[in-house]
């Protein structure tokens, strides 16, 4: 049974003005509408998938990043399984040997003249591997987007690019290098879930009382006078009362972006690094290098699925896989020419966050992994998201607001709504 | 009478330079430990600078410039035991159990001089909650040294055969 496909009202009537329909979280169909319209419509953060779609990222011989459908225009098959590495000059698929230009073009084909007089040269084959057409390298972050349609790269993420920025900002060579390894943690939920979690501010002293909770209670218990290890300041915040959430601030962008801490963070606090504000005045001028670090904004989205932490140098990526599957990929970045102390606090920050052994990480998807199934429940079929709102409220605006509104979350569904029907 | 026998006696006894057979009952008890929710016990057996590292990449040299999944001193696997036992523990309602099949453990170092014994033990690994159980290769590596008489762990390092895949929680210890 259909009922979303080729019905576009009924994809539209999914989200209300302050409630959206457990559809968008449990629905297969809805799901795969999503992979079709909303992750071809946005711009989407780019390695090696583009919604369920396998792409490669490559640098061209000209220096430029291109982006190609990872898929051998002969057979089908993955031209590359590797997650980096150098491909040298060309792509040469390992099933026949059919050999491409790192822009996708075709280069050679064994046994050529098996093709003479066949007209393959006005066969899809011929045009070599696809590129994606819209692509974009903003500061070594490269976005997508697979459709025509929709805004571009600009306009899509207009002034939330500053959060990208001051991360960037934060290395005295304006420089940042992935670092560290990946952590991969899977969760048998819906990736809308996690996005939303990134915004939600009313539930780190409910949901992670267990662990950072319990990181105080064991810290109290240390000699007096003994320095806070740099584990309980990363804990620590997460217990912060509802008055330091609510005045943190959150802001709001069009097409769905939006960030914590706009005034302060749960990094605000962390120890100084020796070294590091001298290195960034001396690349910066004081001024500056005080008016990048004084930036503590806290989870950024990009909408559809990426979150930023500047200040800590992370990135978590949300990679939907079925409606209630989504591999959460952390990466972490290396600030150019800073001390190695603070690559360390990322680390740390990801592994005691974000590994799927991580103590915070485990009440969360216990969370999600509750809501999943609470939504089998046919009598309210509802999710609310009504907190702090205002009948006058804009969409699509720029605005701040008190940090523990879901106006945020109200801002991503609207686009959602826009994204998945701009094509429909 | 005939005595039931755990190994602990054996670890409560006074010792100067372990056996390699003290080294392996040693190794099996600590696991024996985690198996029955001992842990309080369990991270008695750890020096005041004992750590327990599970790296995320294959071969790990670094713990600190390079993301682990865990590399944790006393103080945070105390936090971990000590929420294990909380009432708002929610990933842990209900709560998840684990077993160790270890092979035997190998002496892979005995430096009397310095203290310093390492034993490798390949095992497998189970952990379950709810409907759900996960089975986990892994080879531990454990750093021992006597400390006042008793043999401890300085660093206990646990090795999983597919330690860069996508897990979902693991939540209690290997």
């Amino acid at each position: 049974m259909t009922r979303y496909r080729g019905n576009v009202e009924a994809v539209r009537n999914l989200v209300r003005e302050t409630e959206v329909h457990r559809d968008v979280y449990i629905d297969d169909e809805v799901f795969a509408l999503e992979m079709e319209h909303l992750f071809a419509n946005a711009w989407i953060y780019v390695g090696t998938t583009i919604g369920a779609q396998p792409v490669l990222m490559v640098r061209h011989t000209d220096d430029s990043v291109k982006e190609l459908h990872n898929r051998c225009p002969h057979k089908g098959t993955r031209i590359t399984t590797d997650t980096c590495g150098n491909t040298g000059k060309f792509f040469r698929c390992p099933y026949h040997a059919w050999t491409f230009r790192t822009d996708g073009s075709l280069f050679f084909i064994p046994l050529r003249k098996g093709y003479e007089n066949t007209g393959l040269e006005t066969s899809h084959a011929s045009e070599g591997i696809s590129p994606v057409r819209h692509v974009r390298n903003y500061r070594g972050f490269v976005f997508a987007k697979l459709n025509d349609t929709g805004p571009d790269f600009e306009e899509f993420f207009g002034e939330s690019l500053s959060s990208i920025d001051n991360m960037v900002d934060r290395s005295p060579a304006g420089r940042l290098e992935v670092a560290g390894g990946v952590l991969r943690y899977m969760h048998n939920c819906n990736w809308k879930m996690l996005v939303e979690n990134q915004t939600d501010t009313t539930h780190p002293m409910v949901a992670h009382e267990s662990s950072a909770g319990t990181a105080i209670e064991v810290w109290k218990k240390a000699p007096p006078g003994a320095k806070k290890p740099m584990a309980v300041e990363i804990y620590a915040p997460f217990m912060a009362p509802y008055e330091f959430f609510e005045n943190m601030g959150i802001r709001v962008w069009p097409n769905g972006h939006g960030h914590t801490g706009v005034h302060h963070s749960i990094h605000s606090d962390y120890s100084a690094v020796p070294g590091y504000f001298e290195s960034m005045a001396a690349a910066y001028g004081e001024e500056r290098a005080k008016a990048i670090l004084d930036e503590n904004r806290h989870n950024t989205i990009y909408f559809p699925n990426l979150m930023v932490k500047g200040p800590i140098q992370l990135l978590r990526l949300f990679k939907p896989i079925a409606a209630d599957k989504t591999l959460v990929e952390s990466w972490t970045f290396r600030l150019v020419d800073a001390p190695d102390m603070l690559l360390e606090r990322t680390l740390m920050y990801n592994r005691l966050i974000n590994a799927p052994t991580s103590v915070v990480g485990h009440d969360d998807l216990e969370m999600y992994e509750r809501a999943q199934e609470g939504l089998r429940v046919d009598a309210n079929q509802w999710i609310n998201v009504q907190r702090l709102y205002d009948p006058s409220e804009r969409h699509d605006a720029t605005a701040v607001a008190n940090g523990t509104t879901e106006w945020q979350m109200r801002n991503q569904f609207r686009a959602w709504s826009k994204f998945m029907t701009l094509s429909m | 009478m005939v005595e039931v026998h755990d190994v602990v006696d054996v670890m409560g006894a006074s010792m100067e330079a372990p056996t390699n057979q003290q080294l392996i009952d040693f190794v099996i008890h600590e696991a024996r430990l985690i198996d029955q929710h001992r842990l309080d016990e369990w991270l008695d057996l750890f020096t005041d600078d004992g750590i327990y590292w599970m790296p995320l990449e294959w071969g790990q040299t670094d713990p600190k410039l390079t993301t682990s999944l865990m590399y944790e001193d006393k103080l945070l696997l105390t936090i971990r035991i000590e929420r294990l036992k909380g009432k708002r523990t929610y990933s842990q309602k209900p709560k998840s159990r684990c077993h160790h099949v270890l092979q035997t453990p190998q002496i892979d170092k005995r430096d009397e001089a310095n203290n310093e014994f390492v034993t490798w033990t390949p095992m497998h690994y189970v952990e379950t909650r709810y409907d759900d159980q996960q089975l986990y290769a892994a080879w531990a590596t454990h750093t021992l040294a006597v400390v006042d008489g008793k043999l401890r762990i300085r660093l206990k390092r646990v090795d999983l055969v597919n330690c860069d895949a996508a897990f979902g929680n693991i939540q209690l210890f290997m």
